[in-house]
Parts: structure tokens; C-alpha cells; sequence
């Protein structure tokens, strides 16, 4: 069915992912497909990682872990924003490019007034990309 | 700390081909999260508390005691710059020769994140940016009025106590003019080029360093890792950043309640809007919300976008005023220029020994506390933008470019608003407003009335005052934003937006209530502790980029 399966994940936030990481999880194995966890990060230093390069160690460490747990092909993309916060959708989209992905599985939080005001990142994303978006709520 | 072996700097010697501070920091270790209704926030304790509050208690402070206020720091900067010209010219040299000196040594070849950073932006947009928010809006403001006023002026202020080419009921003495001319452009080019991009340069160049090669968060603080070592995640570093952020925002508050009037003074000369608060009001409501357009934006899509249509538009007015006021003269006017520059920069920046105290003092000291307190904001937004460079690249286009283009503007505004008053010292509207009455906000729009379709090039001037403000509006909040997040630059957007808002506020209130210039005044004063600040980062990058060349 896919092959590809992209999951963006916030790793400052792995808690609030767990629906959508277990459901990527469940499809993967269900269709033999990859997971290819992807985090955007900025070049400057966050607590994630003093350069984009520790940022992309965690990265593939968060997704070996995940793969092993989840009995499941995993591979991780980190990706360079220089505005994550604002750039997060194109730079989602990007990624969606570069992994090859045909599936994307995310997690979004339940609607609320502040999406009124601008779009959320997963309503972009099912909007814009060429592969298959899937939200996940909760 | 504790186990990693460290120099006498306390920078760890590096290991491998990263030079990477060890600390027991975290980014974001002090910030709190949350949500405040939908709106998620992530902000440093106690730096977003305290900038906050210190700002609504000077607002109140100046608005409760007006003249208390006014009195106070209306005396307060004359009496730093006259006290301490010396200090601030001997400092500004020192930053200029560290700068060229940094260019031509072997530590120039230091690349800003790391030996494989690729630069994030292409040239063109990075010197947009950095053009854009580091003196935009002082060209527009002074690119007319600084030559014609040390041309003409008949107050002392001098440069150099060089020849006056009108005698006192205004008549022209033809003799002095060229030197007179000479003079007045040399002088103001000396406020504009290299001096003040060597101190933007050097706020900019720190910060990189130290956040882009030593891992440290992308705040002013971390520049001070090699004197004061892990003591600057505490109170020292609080009060550090609580200052930065306290001269940015007074600094763009004031400045965007003065840029009102000056726009509206514009509107009222070409349109005949009335000149009064509720039009200034307006206008600083309509800067604030374009601002807050491209604040949500973001860097990319918002700030990078309007500093490309500001350099085009800038671009545009320059190449209309180089012909339509005669392209050869005043091109060889530059090549004069640039000779005069060369010729009379060692005296102007000598701080010792000269009489020329209206010039040195009321001009040359003011503009190096202005440049030095706008230097962690300016200083900031460049470091953010410039990664991926190395030391020699980024200060030949931090310092070299940036003033070979302020020397071409200086040249082509001044030169024309010069050879109007030299051919009609009856009738021209420069000599009128600059020399006879002290207009400086009309003294763009007279040189434009003077040249053709005037009504077209002083629309154009009034959108770009309007649109430099805008950018110094969103870049501002920008990087208070990352201040106040205690160096993380991803921190929520609903941030932004409440500083960006916080300052057409104050801007508003101040406007309203007086005590616009009272703070412009504060503002300009902190320009003197700075200047120690900026002294000890020369220090600190030198022994910074001598750890990255080891590595």
C-alpha cells in the first residue's frame, strides 16, 4: 500500500506524540514500509543540540529507539530551518521531497481558537503536499 | 565544568575540529512554558518579567514626571558625550582597527558555524537584511541634512573648524566653497562608514562566534562566557540581556514616535495631510500592523522579503537623484568624496588636541552612543543571519561594502542638496529648511523639490521611510523575542506578535503623554556602558577565534 512513511516529530514534545507514533508504527508493520522520522531545528543552539549536526545525532537515536521498540524499519532526516517557528510547513514540505515519503502520519492537537487566527501545521501540510496526509488527534 | 580541562579564559581547549563550550547549560533551562487561553508562550525567567515591568514602570515614569524626566536625561546625554568624547572616539578607532585587522590575519579564515557551514543566505539578501536594519532610516533622515548642515553651518559645529562659504546675511563667498564642500562630505562620511559598521560589526561577530562555533545560546550574554564563565546564566547575565532588550525596545519606540512626525511632516509637504497626533497615531498603528505582518511571517518570507523591496527602492531614488542632479558631477563628487574621506578621517577621529568641540562632541560623540546603543540589537540580527561565513567575508561585507555604500549615498544626497545651495542660496528650499530654519524632517523633500517630478520621488521617499521602519520594527521584535526566550529562537509565535505590539505602544503612549525625546535620551546614554561591553567583546573574539584556529 506505502512504502514510505514520514513522521514529523517534535523532540521537545515526544510526550504529546504517542498516538501518532503508535499508529505509524502499527501501519509500518502492516505494509512492511519504512518510518522515516523527520525534526526541524534551527542552526542556532537550542537545548536539542548545541550544532544542526547533535541535533541530527539525537534525531537518529530518537528513531533507532523507535525502531527497535516498534520491530519496524526506521531511519531519521533532520531538516534546517532558519525560522522553524514560521517555516515549519515549508520546510515539512521539503521533506516530504527529499524522504520520498507517500504516506505522512502526524499529530496535531485538537482544533481550538488559535487556529481561527492562522492555520495549523497539519491542515497546511494535508493541503499543500503531493503524498498522503494523515492526521492524528490525541 | 568542573572536569573539562579549561585555559586561563575558561574556554575549554578544544577537542577535535569543533571548539564547543562545555557548560552545564541547557538552553532553555530557566524558560517557562505554557499557554495563556490557546496561546502557547516560552519565556526566560526572570528576563521577560523584568524587561517587561521595567519598561511599563520608565513609560510611567516619564509620563508621571514629565519634566523631572525631561530635565533629568535631557541633561544627562549632552553631559555623557561632552564628558566622554574622548572615550567614545578613542573606543569606535579601536573597533575599526581591530575589525581590519581581524580581515587581513590568519584567524580571517574561521568560518562561522564550524569548517563545513554553508551560509544560509545568498549575498544579496543577506546585505539587504543587515543594510536594512542597521541604518536604513538614518540615511533617509540624514542623507540630506548632515552634509548641507556642516556645509552651511553658521552655529560653529564646524567640522574641523573649516571655512563657511556664506557670510552672515547669507551671501556666498565662492573661495570656500570647495573646501567647504570638501569638508562636509568627508565629515558625514566619516559618521557613516567605517566606524559604525566596525561597532555593529563587532556586537555581530561576537555573538556569531560565540553562539554559531562555541554552542552557546544565541543571546548577548554569551559573549561574556569567557570573562565571567558560568556566572553569566545568573544574575549577571540577567541584567546583561534585561539591558539589551530595554535599549532595543526604547530605542525602536523612539525612534518609531519621531519616524511618525517625520513621516507625517513628509505627508503634510506633499499631501497637506494635517500635521497632528491623531495622523501620527495612525501612522504608527499602520508601521506596527505591516510589522506584525511580517513578524508572523517570519525571517525568510517577512523581514528578508521588505529589506530586498527597501534596497530596490532605495536603489531606485539614488539612481534618480545621481542623474536627474547631473551624474558626472556628482560622481566625480564621489571620487572627491572618497579621497576627502581618506585624506580627513585621522583628524576627525583623533580624540585629543582639537577645538572643534560643536562637531566632536555635539555630532561625532552622539552618533557613536547612538550606533553603540543600537549595536546588541543591530548586532544580534546580523549574527543571526550571517552563518556559514568566515571572519574575513563577513567583515569585508559587514564593513567594507556597507560603507563604500553609505559613502555613495552621503555623496550623491549631499552633493545635490550642496550644489542646490551653492547655485540658488536665495531660493533653495535645503538652504531654507536646514540652514535658515532647523527642519531636518523637511530636508529630504526640499533637496527632492529641487529635481524633477518631485511629486513622485517624495512619495517614494515617504514609503521608504515607512517601510525601513517597518523592518526595524519586525527585526527588533525579533530578536528581543530571542532575548527574552533566553536564546531559543523557536520559541511560539504569539511572542512576537506581543512585542512587536508592546512597542507601537509605547511608542503610541509616549507620543501621547510626551517623553519621546526624554528617552531618546536614556536610550543614547546607555551607549556608554556599552562601549565597555564592547570593548571587552573585541577581547573575547580574539580569544575565541584563536581557540577555533587551534581546533
Amino acid at each position: 500500500m506505502y512504502s514510505k512513511i514520514m513522521v514529523p516529530v517534535d523532540l521537545r514534545h515526544v510526550d504529546k506524540l504517542g498516538h501518532a507514533l503508535s499508529v505509524a508504527g502499527d501501519l509500518a508493520k502492516l505494509w512492511d514500509a519504512t518510518v522515516t522520522y523527520v525534526g526541524v531545528t534551527a542552526a542556532a543552539p537550542s537545548d536539542l543540540g548545541h550544532t544542526p549536526e547533535e541535533y541530527a545525532e539525537r534525531l537518529a537515536a530518537f528513531a533507532e529507539g523507535q525502531g527497535a521498540s516498534l520491530g519496524i524499519k526506521a531511519a531519521a532526516h533532520a531538516m534546517v530551518s532558519h525560522d522553524p517557528t514560521t517555516d515549519l510547513d515549508p520546510t515539512l514540505l521539503r521533506a516530504v521531497e527529499e524522504t520520498g515519503a507517500d504516506l505522512v502520519i502526524m499529530a496535531s492537537h485538537l482544533p481550538n481558537i488559535a487556529d481561527r487566527l492562522w492555520p495549523s501545521n497539519g491542515g497546511t501540510v494535508a493541503t499543500r503536499a503531493t503524498a498522503s496526509v494523515m492526521i492524528v488527534r490525541g | 565544568m568542573a572536569d573539562t580541562t579549561t585555559n586561563d579564559q575558561g574556554i575549554p581547549e578544544p577537542e577535535g575540529t569543533s571548539a564547543l563550550i562545555e557548560t552545564d547549560y541547557t538552553i532553555g533551562q530557566d524558560n517557562i512554558d505554557g499557554s495563556v487561553g490557546p496561546f502557547g508562550f516560552d519565556i526566560h525567567n526572570p528576563v521577560f518579567l523584568v524587561s517587561g515591568v521595567a519598561i511599563v514602570a520608565f513609560v510611567f515614569y516619564t509620563l508621571a514626571l514629565p519634566d523631572q524626566a525631561g530635565t533629568f536625561f535631557g541633561w544627562l546625554r549632552p553631559a555623557l558625550t561632552s564628558t566622554f568624547d574622548w572615550f567614545f572616539l578613542s573606543a569606535a578607532n579601536v573597533f575599526v582597527l581591530f575589525c581590519l585587522a581581524l580581515i587581513v590575519l590568519p584567524v580571517g579564515k574561521v568560518r562561522l558555524g564550524g569548517a563545513e557551514a554553508t551560509p544560509d543566505y545568498t549575498y544579496l539578501g543577506w546585505f539587504a537584511m543587515l543594510f536594512a536594519a542597521g541604518m536604513g532610516i538614518g540615511l533617509m533622515f540624514f542623507g540630506v541634512l548632515e552634509p548641507a548642515y556642516y556645509f552651511g553651518t553658521p552655529w560653529g559645529d564646524a567640522p574641523l573648524g573649516t571655512v563657511r562659504p556664506f557670510t552672515e546675511d547669507g551671501v556666498l563667498i565662492a573661495e570656500n566653497v570647495e573646501e567647504a564642500r570638501r569638508m562636509a562630505l568627508a565629515a558625514t562620511s566619516f559618521h557613516w562608514a567605517l566606524h559604525p559598521w566596525a561597532i555593529y560589526a563587532v556586537v555581530a561577530l561576537a555573538l556569531a562566534l560565540f553562539t554559531y562555533n562555541k554552542g552557546l545560546p544565541l543571546t548577548i550574554r554569551s559573549a561574556f562566557y569567557p570573562i565571567l564563565g558560568e556566572r553569566v546564566w545568573g544574575w549577571w547575565g540577567h541584567v546583561i540581556d534585561v539591558t539589551a532588550v530595554f535599549a532595543t525596545l526604547f530605542g525602536l519606540a523612539t525612534s518609531l514616535g519621531f519616524g511618525a512626525t517625520q513621516a507625517n511632516a513628509g505627508l503634510e509637504k506633499v499631501f497637506g495631510l494635517p500635521n497632528n497626533t491623531t495622523v501620527q497615531v495612525i501612522l504608527i498603528s499602520l508601521i506596527t500592523a505591516v510589522a506584525l505582518v511580517s513578524v508572523l511571517r517570519g525571517l525568510d518570507g517577512g523581514v528578508k522579503v521588505l529589506s530586498e523591496i527597501n534596497m530596490g527602492l532605495a536603489m531606485l531614488l539614488l539612481l534618480f537623484v545621481l542623474f536627474t542632479a547631473g551624474a558626472v558631477g556628482i560622481l566625480s563628487g564621489f571620487g572627491k568624496g572618497l579621497v576627502a574621506y581618506v585624506q580627513e578621517v585621522v583628524p576627525l577621529s583623533n580624540p585629543f588636541g582639537r577645538e572643534d568641540d560643536g562637531f566632536r562632541q555635539g555630532w561625532t560623540a552622539f552618533y557613536w552612543a547612538w550606533w553603540i546603543s543600537w549595536s546588541p540589537f543591530v548586532g544580534m540580527f546580523i549574527a543571526r543571519v550571517s552563518r556559514g561565513r568566515t571572519v574575513r567575508e563577513f567583515l569585508i561585507c559587514v564593513l567594507i561594502i556597507p560603507s563604500a555604500v553609505c559613502l555613495l549615498w552621503m555623496s550623491v544626497f549631499g552633493g545635490a542638496a550642496i550644489n542646490d545651495m551653492v547655485a540658488n542660496p536665495e531660493t533653495s528650499a535645503v538652504k531654507a529648511n536646514v540652514i535658515d530654519a532647523y527642519s531636518p524632517e523637511l530636508s529630504l523633500f526640499a533637496m527632492l523639490e529641487g529635481l524633477p517630478l518631485s511629486g513622485i520621488t517624495s512619495v517614494l521617499g515617504i514609503v521608504l521611510v515607512i517601510v525601513f521602519f517597518v523592518t526595524s520594527s519586525d527585526s527588533g521584535s525579533l530578536v528581543i523575542d530571542t532575548i527574552t526566550a533566553g536564546g531559543k529562537v523557536d520559541a511560539p509565535v504569539p511572542q512576537r506578535v506581543f512585542w512587536c505590539l508592546f512597542e507601537g505602544a509605547v511608542a503610541i503612549v509616549l507620543l501621547l503623554g510626551g517623553g519621546l525625546a526624554a528617552l531618546q535620551a536614556m536610550v543614547i546614554s546607555t551607549g556608554l556602558p556599552f562601549t565597555l561591553v564592547l570593548l571587552v567583546m573585541c577581547w573575547a573574539i580574539w580569544k575565541g577565534l584563536k581557540a577555533e584556529r587551534q581546533a
